[in-house]
């Protein structure tokens, strides 16, 4: 028998999920809509009218070249700052798991970079990086002109990509430690026993056993790094020099608002967000499933 | 083989001591069994040995070497864990054969010496399942398969048995006491299970609250117990104690004006505080008439089968006692006791330790002879 809980007044519960539903209709579906409305039309950017043009935004950033520079791109520095970050956040989880000296100060100090804006992030960063006067750039003064993001395209995507990587260390720290907490102390103990050393343990042990975990921050960091990386490169490079920092969601910003293309921005995230549910639907169907272990 | 030896060997956690100077000596190829309650340091100790817990002062040797320094991998021990600590993500093929490939050797060497080891476990028809689908009688046997691969100088057992049920005890008890005599490897077990303990033991090591109260053959430590906590801890149903002092007259003075007639005792312990102990198998059961009968009235009986433990109570004191059960006892009755003044125990009652029949105490480390 399926048991089943009703409410007698018919307005209460459209009361209480009202406030969600306003804000998912209002912030996702109807932007959702009016982008899927673009993609499949063509407007003025002066108004006056729109006309229905089937799968021709699409084809035409499909026969662009350029497109799929960016998507390469975009692919190259999701990689790149997925990796960066995870690496990073691994190794520093395992060393606060062997409950080294200050472990509880690391333990707040790794997260504090979470709860930095992107924007604010890229601004610091911009300084850091900066070839004239920045922490990095005073190897400039040892070796002139080895070091420079503003005109430098691989210089700035590797900025870019290192500052994003960097505001997702504590995000990966945080569930990488817990993770790590969970497998019983026993197991690595036993591991010291049999003659491995920490790094072996690291990779024989710990990390099959925590690849349910390895394989959610894959999916959250890729998709991150797809989505929210518009508030760095805006704040830091602009998408320059030349478009080598130019992802596809600041390609869709630029094409759009700079350059006036509604429809072929809208057809871009369009694809974006399709990118995005083929992301989440491994994550659901996929990884929560097939990997398990115990 | 390896002999191990403790030279104050002291454990600190911030300031708190939880093992206050530990002096053993465990001979090559001993088998010795660390036995205490919960939270005495006994699973601290070992790991002490192990290598998974640092040693805050004192000396640890394994065959004449001073190991404190020494990781845990140089030290060749091989462990056993009481939740036996399998890797779950790997077969009992790769379970087994995991610290030889960690040492490097190479792959057709190490299969022929995992079937080996997993043989003699009878292990081989599950080599290439995972831990949770084994039994734990079987995860039992891979962990101590995974011990023995190794061939290490020093077994560690860290109260292994104590996720199976009584009748896998009882088996494996058995298998580890024969896989000892046939590899003659010296073991250290730690167990809170006195009959574990009594069965495995070559030599027991019975620790309180971080202190070794005594150490000795598993008969020593039951018929010559050298504290008041290893004559209550040590048999079931426990020792008879009881507190008093002996007068000048011969006679020992405890409970609600209880006396005992202990000339012989009375001599060499007289005017001390003392706790005095019987065992409750050595209390006889006598007839009123019998010439020093202590008179006690029955609390309640437990019925064994082969024999009858009777709680009774003395002059307000409580008395254990052992008999055949031949005839029916209820609560109230009146019965009567006899002991032998040499089969009684004297403990100081101040320090708590032994004091044999010169007066003299008598030190955890001190073999004890009739």
């Amino acid at each position: 028998m399926e048991r089943r809980a009703f409410y007698r007044n018919p307005v209460l519960p459209w009361l209480l999920i009202g406030p969600q539903l306003i804000l998912v209709l209002v912030f996702f579906y109807w932007p959702t809509s009016q982008a899927l409305y673009w993609a499949f039309t063509l407007e003025q950017p002066w108004g006056g009218g729109n006309t229905w043009v089937w799968l021709d935004n699409f084809i035409a950033i499909f026969r662009d070249r350029e497109y799929w520079a960016t998507v390469a791109r975009s692919a190259f520095y999701a990689i790149c700052t997925t990796g960066l970050s995870m690496a990073v956040a691994l190794f520093l989880a395992c060393f606060v798991d062997r409950s080294l000296k200050g472990t509880k100060l690391f333990q707040s100090v790794y997260v504090w970079p979470y709860a930095i804006a992107a924007p604010a992030a890229g601004v610091a960063f911009r300084f850091i990086f900066a070839p004239q006067s920045g922490l990095i750039g005073s190897i400039n003064t040892l070796w002139p002109g080895i070091w420079d993001p503003s005109t430098n395209g691989i210089h700035a995507l590797a900025m870019v990509i290192i500052c994003h990587a960097w505001l997702g260390i504590g995000y990966n720290f945080i569930f990488f430690l817990a993770a790590l907490q969970m497998i019983p102390r026993s197991i690595t103990e036993a591991g010291a026993m049999d003659g491995a050393r920490p790094l072996r343990r690291m990779f024989d042990l710990q990390l099959p056993l925590i690849t349910p975990t390895v394989f959610f921050l894959l999916i959250m960091n890729l998709i991150s790094s797809f989505t929210d990386s518009f508030g760095l490169i805006d704040t830091m490079t602009e998408g320059g020099p030349v478009g080598s920092t130019e992802v596809m969601v600041y390609k869709i910003y630029f094409d759009g608002f700079k350059g006036l293309d509604y429809s072929g921005a809208a057809a871009q995230s369009i694809v974006l967000m399709f990118l995005v549910i083929a992301l989440t639907f491994v994550q659901f169907k996929w990884v929560e499933k097939r990997v398990h272990y115990n | 083989m390896a002999a191990i030896s403790f030279s104050g060997v002291k454990k600190r956690y911030q300031k708190n001591d939880v093992i206050h100077g530990v002096d053993v000596e465990i001979e090559a190829g001993e088998f010795v069994v660390i036995l205490g309650p919960s939270g005495c340091g006994k699973s601290t100790l070992l790991r002490m040995i192990a290598g998974l817990e640092e040693i805050s002062e004192g000396k640890i040797a394994i065959d004449g070497k001073v190991v404190n320094q020494l990781e845990p991998r140089e030290r060749g021990c091989a462990m056993v864990f009481q939740n036996y600590a399998l890797y779950p993500h790997m077969s009992v093929r790769q379970n087994i054969g995991y610290a030889l490939k960690v040492a490097g050797m190479p792959k057709a060497e190490r299969e022929a010496k995992v079937l080996k080891v997993a043989k003699s476990v009878s292990l081989e028809p599950y080599l290439d399942r995972k831990p949770g689908e084994l039994s734990g009688g079987q995860r039992q046997r891979v962990a101590m398969a995974r011990a023995m691969v190794r061939e290490p100088k020093v077994f560690l057992f860290d109260e292994p048995f104590s996720n199976l049920d009584a009748k896998l005890r009882v088996a494996m008890r058995a298998e580890v006491r024969n896989l000892h005599r046939s590899l003659g490897v010296t073991s250290v077990f730690v167990t809170h299970d006195q009959t574990e303990a009594m069965t495995l033991a070559d030599r027991l090591i019975v620790m309180n609250s971080g202190y070794v109260e005594q150490v000795g053959r598993p008969s020593e430590v039951y018929h010559h117990p050298a504290s008041l906590f290893v004559a209550d801890f040590i048999g079931s149903p426990s020792m008879n104690l009881v507190r008093g002092f002996f007068g000048e007259d011969g006679y020992f003075r405890h409970g609600k004006g209880g006396m005992l007639n202990l000339p012989g005792l009375a001599k060499a312990h007289l005017s001390r505080e003392v706790s005095i102990g019987i065992r409750p198998e050595l209390v006889r059961r006598v007839d009123a008439g019998h010439k020093d009968a202590i008179a006690a009235v029955v609390d309640y009986t437990e019925e064994l089968g082969a024999s009858r433990l009777v709680y009774a109570r003395a002059d307000g004191s409580p008395i254990i006692a052992v008999d055949d059960g031949n005839d029916a006892l209820a609560t109230g009755m009146p019965v009567h006791f006899a002991m032998s003044e040499s089969d009684i125990h004297v403990f100081d009652h101040t320090t708590g330790r032994r004091v044999d029949h010169a007066g003299r105490p008598v030190r955890a480390t001190d073999s004890v002879s009739a």
